[in-house]
């Protein structure tokens, strides 16, 4: 992106548009929203940050009437009302355009603008109703789209213009955007911005919800930053920076934990050099990353999520082929010629525990001694010929939960029915005591209570002591902090810097978060829209 | 000459009726398909609407009130699927065996307790059935060679149900790509999401689908017991129900290409049975078994590839679960 978004005049204080009021919702025994209390101005564009699991879209959800809320109220215009499913939010004049887009792909575009409001129970008056409409929208905003081309044929920076201009053409005056840019590639985005703008121009109010920190700086006129399901900070974004921003969503620490250092450390055993990934869309996700990680020291590696953490777990571990660099782990290289495969990586003494643990590291209908076993099937230890002794897969399970305090301690259980610490220690377990050399470690405390995290990380630390690699991808800035002897900063894909562990602060990382990579205090918005790419 | 021109006239006739029971079926089945409810149970619903409506005509002798029987009977079972597969979100698949496996059960046991006729219904006479309608000046063109006859006895003379059936093809496809109402059944079939988003309810809509299955199983199953034949008998639909699943594949889930593989299904029919016995050019006289196999052979053939690819509606088969 190398020009500047041209930006209308910030809108003077206006009437409120929106104003969600003390906002609870639960789910089971999931707090997703705690009593979050937020204003939209009328006519501007309000960002809404967080991490994942912060509760962005469970309230976005709210508003458009997905969910009802257990408390709370919502005023639209200043009047309360209530939104039971989203047809009233839709005679409210709300629009969402969700992230994952609500098209039919089979249907032609026009079709999709009309369904739901078709004028009319024959398509005929509808149709030319909707031409002239869509036209006349089109040329407002200008959201340029092929009315006839079937949605499956567009591609993903057209077709949410579709999403855009479906919500307008049911007359939405307050549109909520879910991760808008997730999908795009900068170009896209600044056509995107450009249609923001022009909607905000024409008094329309807009909510979006993204991680991108830049984004926000560069369109928004106000942000408020969610974190654990309670809005943490409000802020005009011409007084902000992304920094703060950074800082708000990770949270500071209440009581700081104790670092404990270990011992030098020895010779690399991970050395990752011009490591890139490209997606489907050639974009590229992944950028450059060159590191290493040597025996005795634990790399953490912190950023905002899904700026290229889990492409880099996902490259080591083998899950993911990579199109560029060179990785060299134990004495064998790997290169895009010579990919490695996850197990090939098991056996070349890489251990991974993954950061989606339901998805990716378990099987949860499974006792929990079969996913003891899993990525591990073939270890003749555990076999007589072809067949699996289960008996000694229990056996080893039943030592596995002594070992790391898995409760209940029934190897037979189904893996479901653990908590999810506990599910996490079983899986540390299985990948930690077969003494690799390298442990790839995610989000290790992701949903798992207070005990347990203390106890995952003195065994990290442990082992670290007992000289091997530890790779550390987190969310928690805490936890980064607490346990790394270096950390690696990302954003956008690409690694912004590296730090000492004692050289660390909040703010440090939090401006390398942002991708800020000098000492500057952050310029102005249309500074950071120019480097939004 | 003339032989060969009233054979086809025959033949053409006969592939009319055979064809009508398929159309009205595989139409039922569009209608639930595109909106993503997959339905097995064309079958037990037309095998259930025959029964109901062959014993009430014998009951009250008037063809009115066994077709309104079975479409009374065919729409409880579609019921029946909707409670199933959209209010409790079963497997569409499993739900529809089950009304199969129940209308083949119980359709042979009711008539047997009702009627004690070894699994039939007494046999109708013509005030009890829809017997074919005479058009106006069928004799007086019955003269004219070839096109007389195909008026009197391909255009003409069929049962009301017949162009009932040939009506609902062009109405099908008027309601679905025509009216708000088949906009919404074809979205629902292939994103739910986006019609739920869109402030439509997902259940009711498929709730209508389904009900205009039932409606059009049981005109078929009519057809069956008081039009094309006199009376019900035990197992009577012989897998006319999968055939219709089968046409609507073909025709890739449209109205027109529907009624051609109806068509062609029904020809073949038409075909195999006035091939049992006659003495072909060259291989002579083939067995019944090899021509009664025939249509299905043709179908397995076209279904194995010779249409190109068939996409069935993206949702069809799937519960909807508001989640996200």
């Amino acid at each position: 992106m190398s020009q500047t978004v041209p930006l209308s005049v910030p809108p003077q204080p206006g009437p409120w548009a929106v104003e969600l009021v003390g906002i609870d919702k639960r789910f089971g025994p999931v707090h997703a929203n705690k009593a979050v209390s937020l204003r939209i101005r009328a006519g501007s564009i309000h960002g809404l940050v967080g991490e994942n699991g912060a509760g962005k879209s469970t309230l976005m959800s709210i508003l458009y009437g997905f969910y009802q809320a257990d408390e709370g109220q919502i005023l639209v215009n200043g009047a309360e009302v209530r939104i039971r499913e989203p047809k009233d939010a839709i005679a409210l004049g709300i629009g969402m355009v969700h992230q994952h887009f609500m098209l039919v792909e089979e249907f032609t575009v026009l079709e999709n603008l009309m369904l739901g409001a078709e004028g009319g129970a024959l398509l005929k008056d509808g149709i030319r109703k909707a031409r002239a409409e869509v036209e006349r929208l089109e040329k407002a905003y200008r959201l340029d789209v092929p009315l006839d081309a079937k949605v499956a044929d567009l591609n993903v920076g057209i077709q949410q213009r579709v999403e855009i201009l479906k919500a307008l053409y049911r007359g939405a005056q307050v549109l909520i955007l879910d991760e808008p840019t997730a999908v795009l590639s900068p170009p896209e985005v600044q056509d995107l911005f450009r249609i923001l703008d022009a909607l905000r121009a024409q008094g329309r109010t807009i909510l979006m919800i993204t991680h991108k920190l830049k984004e926000i700086m560069a369109i928004t006129d106000a942000v408020s930053v969610l974190r654990q399901g309670a809005v943490v900070a409000s802020f005009h974004t011409q007084d902000t920076n992304e920094a703060a921003l950074a800082e708000a969503m990770v949270g500071r620490r209440a009581n700081p934990a104790v670092r404990r250092p270990g011992a030098p450390a020895g010779a690399p055993l991970l050395t990752v050099e011009d490591l890139s990934i490209f997606d489907e869309r050639g974009v590229e996700r992944l950028k450059r990353a060159t590191f290493r990680v040597r025996a005795g020291e634990i790399v953490g590696v912190a950023g905002v999520a899904g700026n290229g953490q889990s492409e880099l777990l996902e490259a080591l571990s083998g899950m993911t082929p990579f199109q560029r660099g060179r990785v060299h782990v134990n004495g064998r290289d790997v290169t895009p010629e010579s990919p490695m495969d996850p197990a090939q990586a098991r056996r070349q003494g890489i251990a991974h525990v993954p950061e989606d643990r339901l998805r990716r590291a378990v099987v949860k209908p499974f006792p929990a001694f079969q996913n003891a076993l899993l990525g591990y099937q073939d270890d003749p230890a555990m076999a007589d010929g072809p067949r699996l002794n289960w008996k000694r897969v229990a056996a080893a399970t039943a030592r596995l939960m002594e070992d790391w305090d898995v409760r209940p301690r029934q190897p037979s259980l189904r893996t479901s029915l653990f908590s999810g610490g506990n599910q996490q220690k079983l899986v540390l377990g299985r990948e930690m005591e077969r003494d690799p050399n390298v442990l790839l470690v995610g989000q290790p405390t992701r949903g798992v209570d207070i005990g347990a995290i203390e106890f995952i990380h003195r065994r990290l630390l442990a082992m670290r002591d007992a000289g091997k690699a530890i790779l550390l991808v987190s969310a928690e800035l805490e936890e980064i902090m607490a346990l790394s002897d270096r950390i690696l900063v990302m954003c956008d894909g690409a690694i912004t810097g590296e730090l000492a562990a004692e050289d660390a602060t909040e703010g440090l990382i939090g401006r390398l978060m942002a991708g800020i990579t000098d000492d500057m205090e952050h310029g102005s918005r249309a500074d950071a829209a120019g480097g939004a790419a | 000459m003339d032989d060969t021109a009233l054979w086809i006239v025959s033949l053409l006739a006969s592939t009319v009726r055979l064809a009508t029971p398929l159309v009205l079926a595989s139409l039922a089945g569009f209608y639930s398909e595109r909106a993503g409810v997959v339905d097995i149970g064309l079958e037990g619903k037309m095998l259930t609407g025959a029964f109901a409506a062959a014993a009430t005509a014998a009951v009250t002798g008037s063809p009115w009130a066994g077709l309104a029987a079975a479409i009374a009977a065919s729409l409880l079972l579609a019921l029946v699927h909707g409670f199933a597969c959209i209010t409790h979100r079963g497997d569409q698949v499993v739900a529809g065996v089950a009304i199969n496996t129940i209308a083949a059960g119980l359709t042979a046991v009711l008539a047997n307790a009702w009627f004690d006729l070894g699994g039939r219904t007494p046999s109708l006479d013509g005030g009890q059935r829809f017997l074919g309608l005479h058009f106006p000046l069928a004799e007086a063109v019955r003269g004219v060679p070839l096109l007389g006859r195909f008026y009197g006895e391909v255009i003409g003379g069929q049962n009301l149900l017949v162009y009932l059936a040939v009506l609902a093809v062009p109405a099908t496809s008027w309601v679905a790509y025509r009216t708000r109402f088949g906009l919404r059944l074809r979205a629902v079939g292939e994103n739910p999401a986006a019609v739920d988003t869109a402030g439509i309810s997902v259940p009711w809509l498929r709730y209508r689908a389904v009900l205009i299955t039932g409606l059009l199983c049981g005109v078929a199953g009519a057809y069956l017991s008081i039009a094309q034949g006199a009376g019900f008998q035990e197992n009577m639909t012989a897998g006319k129900g999968y055939l219709a699943l089968a046409a609507l594949i073909l025709g890739k889930w449209r109205p027109y290409p529907t009624l051609a593989g109806c068509l062609l299904f029904a020809a073949t029919d038409a075909l195999q049975a006035r091939l049992q016995g006659v003495a072909l050019p060259v291989v002579g006289a083939v067995p019944v078994q090899i021509i009664e196999v025939l249509p299905y052979i043709l179908t397995v053939l076209l279904l194995a590839g010779f249409v190109g690819k068939s996409i069935p509606p993206k949702a069809a088969g799937q519960a909807y679960v508001k989640d996200r």
